[in-house]
């Protein structure tokens, strides 16, 4: 009896585990996410206030919101894609030299890569308005090369917003690419040289394959966020890279259009999903190990 | 890529030295491994023999000196360009190809377009042709060890190079191993170079064996030449067990010498003695000695005034320790075969063996080099 008492657990408790979790994802998502649901197919009330809606089931908000903002998504997509790319791009032999190159420097330089999350992302992004400002040296040295034109600027283009995001969402895309690379037999690749592949080869055969689970997780954490930033744009950006986040952001708390918000942020949530499924079924049921 | 199927024969390393800083990992080594041969570089961990596989698979670079292949200098040659498959420690098969891919890596490397007879033939040799579709971590130890070992021979490499290949399998799996590759060896007519410390596995196997200590090789030789004949304290220890006796050439004897140990007179074939004075080691295997109680009549070499001091009975043989008048035990390895009745503890008995077994050492050498490794326990290899 002492025994049952003090010792075994009793089946209720992981139950009894699981209550926390469970209570903040219903109260701080799942009531949420309904509430916008409901959100998104009401109507003005005639007459009514700004602001002031009522249930109509109107489904047609979502087709009058998205034929409405089709650029706006197309450019999230966009812009999310180059920074998920540049970022693999730049990430891929950074995590490949910490994992196999770095020796006793491997814990520095991974505090090195998480350093930025020290200071705000907001800080960082505004940051990034003074070095490709007029100001900055990137301009001057960009234009004494005869790189870009006496007139151009580099603020307020598609370019910064892109390279805001890059840098943003780099730790997202190193540190899981990291974790993979750095699991990977060295001996795998000396078996490979070992059988006729050359540099070039193993990495293509051996390397990049067995480093894919990273590459997966990565681009997931970097295209999914950056699909949805507004921040990058609302910063760096102009009306002419306006992102889908920032259309949610004023038609929220400008326009206090929540019905067209509510229903550009399922579209949004929908569209993000059907791709990265896409995505996972494709890299999964090929190489992933 | 390019074609090496030109290049073969004998393996020659001349002179070669690989330094880690301040560290000489392999010392002025030079050694010839004649084609089809089957060679093993026996020591314990640290003694450089991992090393100087590395060097030949073209994974490390010596420091000074040059390895060839036939005719061909291969010293700086990239490991993909050689002629050359290695069996890994612990395999590193490829994780995310399946076993008939893993296998058939090379022969695609090469450019080679139809590869299915030869990963097929190679999967027959091995017995494991119905695990041709399976992912690596779905086998057994064993089977990994043999996939890893038909991708090698596949290639039908001028040299297959095995790092410690059976080290992580269990003792009876490994003595199974030991005779299949031995097999398997004879039926390709490959060149095999074998990496071990395990003193029983590259006698079972190897046709030569060169025995290295701190970077040099002790002794090189046939295992049978090894263990009878041994040149070294340390090759007399780690080859085996032996007892190793301080005396002094005394006198000769027509094509022996008399020695004197501690007051005892035996006698030494002169061709078996590596000694350079008069100073020697005299060395006997423990399985040579014959106890005898005093009355009994014995022929050839004989100790008096031994005593039991421990028996351990370990089935088809028993094993005393005997102590003798100068302080020393000796190791005797009795057959239990004979209508001797087996002694006991604190027994007085003498010893003897036929003189032609004994063996002499230099008298200035460590009698204990090369025992306090005890090779069944090193798991790492000198990395």
């Amino acid at each position: 009896m002492k025994m049952s008492k003090s010792g075994i657990s009793s089946p209720r408790t992981p139950y009894l585990l699981l209550l926390p979790g469970i209570g903040f994802l219903f109260t701080f998502f799942i009531w949420p996410i309904a509430n916008l649901a409901q959100t998104s197919t009401q109507t003005p009330v005639a007459g009514g206030d700004t602001g002031s809606y009522e249930q109509t089931l109107r489904w047609r908000n979502y087709i009058d919101a998205f034929v409405e903002n089709k650029e706006q998504f197309g450019r999230s997509f966009l812009y999310a894609s180059l920074a998920t790319i540049l970022a693999l791009a730049i990430a891929y032999p950074l995590a490949y030299a910490i994992a196999f190159k770095a020796g006793k420097l491997k814990n520095v330089l991974l505090v090195l890569v998480v350093a930025p999350f020290f200071t705000s992302f907001l800080l960082r992004t505004i940051a990034w308005k003074q070095i490709l400002g007029e100001q900055g040296f990137v301009v001057p040295t960009l234009r004494s090369l005869h790189i870009i034109a006496p007139s151009t600027t580099l603020t307020s283009s598609a370019f910064a917003v892109v390279a805001g995001m890059t840098y943003n969402f780099l730790p997202f895309m190193t540190l899981p690419l990291y974790a993979s690379i750095d699991r990977i037999d060295p001996r795998t690749l000396e078996a490979s040289g070992d059988l006729y592949a050359n540099g070039f080869t193993t990495f293509r055969k051996v390397t990049f394959p067995l480093s894919l689970p990273g590459v997966v997780a990565g681009t997931l954490l970097t295209f999914i966020p950056a699909a949805g930033d507004y921040v990058n744009a609302a910063i760096l950006g102009s009306p002419e890279t306006k992102m889908i986040g920032n259309v949610i952001d004023s038609r929220f708390f400008k326009i206090v259009d929540y019905p067209t918000a509510a229903a550009l942020s399922f579209t949004l949530m929908a569209a993000i999903l059907v791709l990265v499924t896409v995505y996972i079924r494709k890299a999964g049921t090929e190489e992933l190990v | 890529m390019a074609d090496t199927s030109s290049i073969k024969g004998d393996l020659r390393l001349s002179n070669i030295t690989k330094t880690y800083g301040d560290f000489t990992a392999v010392n002025d080594l030079s050694l010839t491994i004649p084609e089809g041969s089957f060679f093993a570089l026996l020591g314990p961990s640290g003694c450089g023999k991992t090393t100087t596989l590395r060097m030949v698979a073209g994974l490390e670079e010596p420091t000074k000196g040059t390895i060839s292949l036939g005719n061909t200098d291969i010293t700086y040659t990239k490991p993909y360009q050689r002629p050359i498959n290695t069996v890994f420690q612990n395999y590193a098969l490829f994780p995310h190809l399946s076993i008939f891919e893993n296998i058939a890596f090379g022969l695609r490397r090469r450019g080679i377009k139809d590869v299915k007879p030869q990963v097929e033939k190679a999967l027959e040799l091995v017995e494991l042709s119905h695990l041709a579709g399976r992912k690596p971590t779905q086998l057994s130890g064993g089977q990994q060890q043999r996939i890893a070992l038909a991708r090698a021979i596949v290639n039908r490499p001028a040299l297959l190079l095995l790092d410690e290949p059976l080290g992580a399998l269990d003792l009876k799996l490994r003595r199974q191993m030991q005779i299949e590759l031995k097999w398997i060896q004879k039926e390709v007519g490959l060149t095999f170079v074998h990496v071990t410390h395990d003193q029983e596995e590259a006698m079972t196997m190897a046709d030569t064996i060169a025995v290295m200590n701190e970077g040099e090789i002790e002794q090189l030789g046939s295992p049978a030449d090894l263990y009878d004949n041994p040149k070294t304290a340390f090759v007399a220890n780690f080859l085996g067990q032996s007892n190793l006796i301080k005396g002094t050439i005394s006198g000769n004897d027509g094509d022996n010498h008399i020695v004197d140990l501690f007051g005892q007179k035996i006698s030494l074939a002169k061709n078996r003695s590596h000694a350079v004075d008069n100073s020697i080691l005299a060395g006997i295997r423990p399985e040579k000695f014959r106890i005898s109680r005093l009355e009994t009549a014995t022929s050839g070499n004989l100790l008096t005034g031994g005593k039991i001091e421990d028996v351990s009975y370990i089935g088809v043989s028993t094993q005393y320790q005997v102590l003798m008048p100068w302080g020393q035990e000796l190791m005797v390895f009795e057959q239990n075969d004979d209508a001797v009745a087996p002694f006991s503890v604190g027994e007085n008995v003498n010893i003897s063996w036929e003189s032609g077994f004994t063996f002499a050492l230099r008298g200035d050498e460590d009698a204990e080099a090369g025992m306090e490794v005890e090779p069944e326990e090193i798991i790492d290899e000198d990395e």
